[in-house]
């Protein structure tokens, strides 16, 4: 399909990775890598845009244009780097608080214009460069630096705020399941609009452990659901499990138990405009619950970036004024002889 | 002409246009403005409107003006005080009062004298006049309202419509006045009421009834002649300060072979720039409305990044905010022109009003060793020029400058002479080219600029950022080389006084003053300086465009003068600067903080008591 043939390694550069052993950056990063090596587009035609965090180095490690920019702006950068040039892959780098917190207005805006951008959002509901505070995904009563007796408020959960955007992709992924995250990644790139893929990423330093009991242990597939596309919802050690609609309410369900069979399992449709499905698979927690993994929503429609380019083509087209000297001839002008 | 018109010529005249804000004084104002500038005038206007869309009607707070300034010699400022104040109500004569010339005349709508309008106004009498000491004013009553009803009685409009004409028939009797011909006026209001026939045709009704209205009572309405100006040859149009902002970066973009991108978020008095390039899609201008000003600049140092002119225009309070991406961009060392209508400040301060009171903001603003190239606009027109040498210096010097215009500049208007693209510098943006050879940050000695590549430039790919970094773009936090970085920078910025011109003395060349201003006070100082010499006073005016860094002869310059007295708009901004960079000379001060510009009559005064002092 493609002229360009790379391998992930093309796309790491010489700078030293530094962040701490075992961080699950690391294997988000491979990931990101990879897909990219597997899209066969220019290397030259990626920008991957940072704003500031722990995961916000990751440009510096790319073998691609990179913009390490300020904190909470990635999202506006990247806006205007598409916006700018449309023919560019842009990907945006941002974590729990970069995105949520201080950048909490761009994010919403970049996910409602609909520019066509990868946004990972590196979600480990810390704040690891600054040493260890609460951030606006922190569960709430957790215990950190600045909330030494447990924290008072309630935490956003990155897919509501997506889709209370009018957001057309959201996607989550494990840091240290990297064939999933591939898969995720890779969708999220071909994806026409502002993807935007929560990574669950656990910091070893500062909050170890805090996506554990998801991503940890034995049964964890009890607890996680995969979603595709036009597949049947079902999950499980065994794959017995499923999701089915009950009195408009999702609930989990054991196939061959209670009398529910493979017949009444939902079947997964990214594409459904309607949020309500999608707002319910989003908002599913352990442990009546599974949490969902996956492409939970991809809905096409118009992106901000097209419309622009095509928004100029079309006045190009139709107006008298072709460059700077018939403007300001235009309209009103008086001849002084 | 009857033998019964007195026929009076003059050499200038101001006129105030002034009613409520929903008279539409502003409109009058740009209409007989136009029309004046046509018929050869030489031309400089000023609005000034109240920050409420619509204050209460009838109140002194609600009123909007629209003073415009012409007249055979050149006119450099709106005027100091009107020779003309038309009045729609009585609150408006109240609100231009002491904005009028000794022995003026006043042109006013007799039949909003009522009661009601009188109290609203917060007269105490029936006699405006005695109670503001204007008796030895020319006063001209003119029925105005009923004149208005009476022209468009057959029109079968309701009565509030109606009123809506009532500001041309003040223009049109305004026309006869001062012999401007109607067709002008006409032309221009079938551009703008042409959807609607009877809009149109009601409005053009009335503006005749006025021009007539003056004809027929020509033994009591003086009629006036200003002679056409004795100006430049060429084609020129009416341009006010934010379009010729608006007009001069798309002229930069064509003239460096890039595209330009605005990012910005609405702001008095810099919203104009943002409409006036929205509507330039045309010529492939992509402007992003951002949804704050922080993301209005960050959207255009993306843009930058990835090889457009990048651009963000606002006014103070949206300065602040943008400072950290500022820096970004002085950090990264991309192009980038921030364009900062100044505003009365401090916080939301006086948002339609002029000020020149953010010159340490444009320099200091910023966290770190950050300097910053500064540019001032000094007229409407200029501002054109000083945009397109704003991107100019930005891209061949590889680093963010600022272009400080006010609200005096950018809503003023004056005519332009439209120039020759051609005949526009060159700008060669620093675009890499041997791939073998780029390091992000390896520099040209002459402008120890950095080469420029971006996104799409294959074998080019390589990463930037905010962080200290060493001449590859390589994170650094080696002390010596932060010293070094720093230092620089600093000598990046002081290196574009290589590239601008000397400062000129107006005036004598050495002396007793120097008046020394900057910015959009230029008109106003000028004018000062020229009536001084004229009164055989030894004075020379050195006014700056160049703010950071300042014309190489500044030093040369003050030093044959006696005294210097810096005048601006805010309590000593420039000449605290000044104490700093050009040290050894002592600056005395002419400061106003009123939100309004100059007058020329004040700034002669403070030269003149330096003078005897």
């Amino acid at each position: 399909m493609s002229e360009f043939k790379y391998t992930a390694k093309d796309f790491k550069s010489t700078t030293e990775v530094r962040w701490c052993p075992g961080c699950g950056d690391h294997a988000v990063m491979n990931a990101v890598q990879r897909v990219m090596a597997e899209m066969g587009l220019n290397k030259a035609d990626y920008a991957v845009i940072s704003g500031i965090g722990c995961s916000s180095r990751f440009p510096y490690y790319m073998n691609t244009f990179g913009f390490h920019t300020i904190h909470g702006r990635g999202s506006a950068i990247a806006s205007g780097v598409k916006s700018a040039n449309p023919k560019l892959q842009v990907w945006q780098i941002t974590g729990d608080g970069d995105a949520l917190a201080i950048g909490g207005n761009h994010f919403i805006h970049l996910v409602r214009r609909n520019i066509d951008i990868n946004v990972i959002l590196f979600n480990n509901k810390i704040y690891g460069l600054t040493k260890g505070q609460f951030s606006p995904t922190t569960d709430r009563g957790a215990k950190t630096k600045t909330s030494p007796f447990g924290t008072v408020e309630d935490p956003f959960v990155a897919g509501q705020l997506v889709l209370g955007s009018r957001g057309t992709f959201f996607a989550r992924s494990i840091d240290g399941n990297m064939k999933m995250s591939q898969e995720i990644l890779k969708e999220a790139a071909e994806f026409k609009g502002t993807s935007v893929v929560e990574v669950l990423q656990n910091c070893v330093i500062f909050s170890s452990g805090i996506h554990e009991e998801i991503t940890k242990g034995e049964n964890r597939e009890d607890r996680q659901i995969y979603l595709k596309h036009g597949e049947k919802m079902i999950y499980g050690v065994n794959q017995d499990k499923g999701l089915v609609l009950i009195n408009g309410k999702l609930k989990a369900v054991t196939i061959g138990v209670d009398g529910f069979t493979m017949d009444d399992i939902l079947v997964h449709d990214a594409k459904d405009n309607d949020l309500y499905l999608h707002s319910a698979l989003i908002n599913m927690t352990i442990p009546e619950m599974p949490m969902a993994f996956g492409v939970i929503r991809a809905v096409d429609t118009m992106t901000y970036d097209y419309a622009m380019e095509a928004q100029i083509a079309e006045v190009q087209q139709s107006s008298k004024i072709k460059n700077c000297d018939d403007l300001f001839r235009s309209g009103n002008t008086w001849e002084v002889k | 002409m009857t033998k019964e018109t007195k026929v009076i010529e003059l050499e200038e005249v101001a006129i105030r246009f002034s009613g409520d804000s929903g008279d539409g004084m502003q409109l009058t104002g740009t209409l007989f403005s136009d029309a004046t500038a046509l018929v050869g005038n030489d031309i400089s206007t000023f609005p000034d409107y109240p920050s409420e869309i619509r204050a209460p009607q009838g109140t002194v707070g609600g009123v909007s003006g629209f003073q415009v300034h012409f007249g055979k010699t050149k006119i450099t400022t709106p005027g100091d005080k009107a020779h003309v104040l038309v009045a729609m109500n009585p609150a408006a004569i109240k609100a231009n009062a002491r904005f009028l010339e000794p022995s003026a005349t006043i042109i006013y709508d007799a039949d909003s004298f009522t009661e009601k309008n009188l109290k609203k106004a917060k007269f105490e009498t029936d006699d405006p006049f005695t109670e503001l000491n204007l008796l030895d004013y020319h006063k001209l009553a003119v029925p105005i309202t009923s004149m208005t009803k009476e022209a468009l009685i057959d029109s079968e409009m309701d009565n509030k419509s109606i009123l809506r004409s009532k500001n041309m028939f003040a223009l049109g009797l305004v026309s006869w006045i001062f012999n401007r011909p109607l067709e002008i006026i006409e032309d221009a209001l079938k551009d703008k009421f042409g959807k609607s026939q009877k809009v149109l045709q009601s409005n053009i009704d009335v503006l005749h009834a006025g021009f007539n209205y003056g004809m027929s009572m020509q033994h009591t309405t003086p009629q006036y002649l200003v002679p056409a100006a004795d100006i430049e040859k060429g084609l020129y149009r009416s341009i006010s300060g934010n379009y010729a902002t608006a007009w001069g970066l798309i002229a930069a973009a064509e003239k460096a072979g890039l595209e330009l991108f605005l990012g910005s978020y609405p702001i008095t008095p810099a919203t104009e720039i943002l409409q006036a390039l929205s509507e330039r899609k045309d010529l492939g201008v992509k402007s992003f409305q951002a949804e704050d000003e922080i993301a209005g600049v960050c959207t255009a140092i993306g843009a930058s990044y990835a090889g457009d002119l990048g651009v963000t225009s606002t006014s103070g309070p949206g300065l602040a905010l943008k400072s950290e991406a500022i820096n970004l961009a002085i950090m990264a060392e991309l192009p980038l022109v921030v364009v900062n209508v100044q505003r009365g400040g401090p916080s939301t301060g006086l948002p339609t009003k002029t000020e020149q009171s953010d010159l340490m903001q444009a320099m200091w603003g910023r966290n770190g060793e950050s300097p910053m190239v500064i540019i001032a606009a000094s007229t409407p027109s200029d501002c054109f020029e000083y945009a397109f040498l704003a991107a100019k210096i930005s891209l061949e010097s590889m680093t963010p400058v600022m272009l400080l215009t006010d609200g005096f500049l950018g809503n003023g208007t004056q005519p332009w002479k439209i120039p020759t693209m051609a005949d526009m510098p060159t700008i060669t943006p620093r675009i890499a080219k041997d791939p073998s050879k780029f390091k992000a940050y390896r520099r040209t000695d002459e402008t120890l600029a950095r080469e420029w590549a971006f996104p799409g430039m294959e074998g080019f790919e390589h990463r930037i950022g905010g962080l200290e970094k060493d001449e590859v773009g390589t994170v650094s936090h080696v002390p010596e080389n932060h010293q070094y970085m720093c230092e620089l920078r600093a000598k990046k910025v002081a290196k574009v006084a290589d590239m601008i011109p000397d400062i000129e003395i107006y005036g004598h060349e050495e002396g007793d003053v120097l008046m020394v201003g900057w910015g959009g006070t230029y008109g106003h100082m000028v004018s000062a300086a020229r009536e001084l010499k004229k009164e055989g006073k030894k004075v020379g005016l050195a006014h700056f465009n160049y703010i950071n860094p300042l014309p190489k002869n500044t030093a040369e310059v003050f030093s044959k003068f006696k005294k210097i007295i810096v005048c601006e708009l805010n309590l000593g901004q420039f000449a605290a600067l000044l104490r700093d960079k050009v040290p050894g000379f002592t600056y005395h001060q002419f400061n106003k903080v009123q939100g309004l510009p100059f007058l020329i009559q004040e700034i002669k005064e403070s030269v003149t008591k330096l003078l005897e002092e």
